[in-house]
């Protein structure tokens, strides 16, 4: 499936000699002219909006300026939210993973004698994608609810308190995130783990290397590429997703993500500097993030 | 120790899956709730609701503007992408890492960030938000992910095809259309799925930039705080299980095709 394709590529050999020609000119210009205007210009308009101030005269504008306290001030009111956002994507990409690995290693590796029990086991990893991920999300907050099964069955065993509730609270919200991302972990693994030559595996154990010293020294290394690319789609959306945090999905106020505080501040309150200025923080803080962890590979490899 | 492990990973992926099912069995299950108002505690089993799918107040409504969108974003996505990624593997030029970097940002910006970005430009510049700005937003974010998926095929591509073409005089055009973009169609043909899924499941990049209109995915967020009416898991049940009916066919046809070249060797 096509979400693979992230981490199948990396691995392309392509033809050695590419030719120089104007055509190249002509294929690459309205591509990229669309992605400079709807994606180089809006980052742009970020950064002047994010410096606006309040219009002296009428209520609810704001007049171009150089308000460079703007970013103080939504640090200062919202430095919670985007702890919070970061501490979440970070749990919920290790889980992802705990779950993920296994998963990739179990279909890309285990059933490769079974070739259809492999293709059912693929298809229902990417099934997820085919089903509105916010009727998913609603359906985790109704089995979770209250009155609903899981509660109930917990109470019983008091493995929760009578009053406790599961929705709104922060597990509510790693689940849900967690949830959300394992196929994004699962299939960049898997596509690295299915290539993999098995006989590397057997030269571990023919040199006498343990199973467990194998897989560290050999079978990881080797889905590294994967485990890469699965973090990133995992961790980045993650940061910036408001959905499971949002208080009508699995989340309450208490559990505010980055994504939340923009999307009220510009939908909401029209508070636009204060959406502009946040939004340019989370992106800031995840372009460092992720240029730190992918510095090894550089992003043509990604690409 | 070792059998162990491997009945271990049998479990432990099994239960996984069936994880990864819970929800999906949970929404089409609750399609079919004699549900009323309310589709949250079971009431009973009823077709009424895969019968008249579009009772509920603007659910089809928005279900047919997804489509519009998702299939508008597709045809200008995969064709921008396509052309770009012919040229990153076909050709020499400057700024090509310039280049890769400006197609590997969108995928690593956040979609609050994307969403929020085209918001403040669309502010600034007066443009009155709706399908259409919900169109320009997904053609964006879908160009490098169509890049990325068709790339992978321009570049297992055999060159001597192409140049035999050329020595038995056909121009570069009959060349293209006849050989190189019938070997590129799978790889194109994943790219535009890849796409129309993105586009019709986006949310928040949709929020953002939708003003008065409502998609599918926007619908049921909207809805959700005074209750998510049956007929919109009818919808999704049936988006559902029609893909996973055409994913089925292919894998297992890919599948079969696989053990027979298998047993042929």
């Amino acid at each position: 499936m096509a979400f693979g394709a992230f981490a199948t590529s990396t691995a392309v050999a392509e033809p050695a000699a590419r030719r120089k020609s104007p055509i190249a000119l002509l294929l690459l210009l309205p591509g990229l002219l669309y992605l400079g205007l709807f994606f180089l210009v809006p980052l742009f308009s970020l950064v002047i909006t994010s410096l606006q101030q309040p219009d002296p005269v009428v209520f609810g504008q704001f007049e171009n300026a150089f308000r460079w306290e703007n970013y103080v001030t939504v640090l200062q009111q919202y430095w919670p939210q985007t702890v919070r956002a970061f501490g979440y994507a970070a749990l919920a990409t290790l889980f992802a993973l705990l779950i993920g690995f296994p998963l990739a290693y179990f279909i890309g590796i285990t059933l490769r004698r079974w070739p259809l029990l492999q293709a059912l086991a693929l298809v229902l990893v990417i099934a997820p994608f085919f089903i509105s991920f916010l009727l998913r999300t609603i359906a985790w907050k109704q089995l979770f609810s209250d009155e609903g099964p899981i509660v109930g069955f917990l109470q019983a065993l008091a493995i929760l308190p009578g009053d406790a509730a599961i929705t709104g609270s922060a597990f509510a919200v790693v689940f849900g995130l967690t949830y959300n991302f394992i196929p994004f972990m699962t299939l960049p693994i898997y596509t690295s783990l299915e290539r993999l030559d098995l006989r590397y595996v057997e030269a571990g154990g023919d040199l006498y290397a343990s199973p467990r010293s194998t897989f560290f020294r050999v079978t990881l290394p080797l889905a590294a590429p994967g485990i890469m690319s699965g973090t990133l789609l995992t961790f980045i959306p993650a940061a910036g997703d408001y959905v499971n945090a949002s208080r009508e999905f699995l989340g309450s106020t208490d559990t505010a993500m980055i994504g939340n505080v923009i999307e009220a501040n510009f939908l909401v309150l029209q508070n636009f500097p204060a959406a502009a200025a946040l939004s340019l923080v989370l992106m800031a803080a995840i372009l460092i993030l992720v240029s730190a962890y992918v510095k090894r590979s550089g992003t043509e490899d990604l690409l | 120790m070792r059998g162990f492990g491997k009945y271990a990973i049998w479990v432990y992926s099994a239960m996984a899956l069936v994880f990864l099912m819970v929800p999906i069995i949970y929404t089409i299950v609750f399609s079919f709730n004699d549900s009323r108002r309310t589709n949250i505690v079971w009431r009973g089993f009823t077709l009424d609701n895969w019968l008249n799918v579009c009772s509920a107040q603007g659910v089809c409504q928005a279900f047919g503007n997804s489509i519009l969108i998702g299939v508008v974003a597709t045809v200008l996505a995969t064709t921008l992408g396509t052309m770009i990624a012919i040229a990153l593997v076909r050709y020499r030029f400057r700024f090509r890492s310039a280049t890769t970097l400006l197609l590997f940002l969108p995928m690593a910006t956040p979609e609050v960030v994307l969403g929020a970005g085209l918001a403040a430009q669309f502010l600034q510049a007066g443009v009155g938000k709706g399908i259409g700005t919900i169109i320009l937003a997904h053609t964006m974010f879908c160009i490098s992910f169509v890049v990325v998926t068709v790339r992978a095929r321009v570049a297992s591509l055999d060159p001597a095809l192409e140049e035999a073409g050329r020595d038995l005089y056909a121009s570069p055009r009959e060349v293209f259309w006849r050989i190189t973009f019938p070997l590129l169609l799978p790889g194109i043909t994943a790219a535009a799925l890849l796409s129309f899924a993105l586009s019709f499941d986006d949310f928040i990049i949709t929020n953002f930039n939708r003003g008065a209109d409502v998609t599918f995915p926007s619908y049921i967020y909207t809805a959700a705080a005074r209750g998510i009416p049956a007929e919109a898991n009818v919808i999704a049940s049936g988006v559902f299980l029609l893909a996973i009916a055409l994913v089925l066919i292919s894998q297992f046809s890919a599948a079969a095709r696989r053990r027979r070249l298998a047993k042929a060797d």
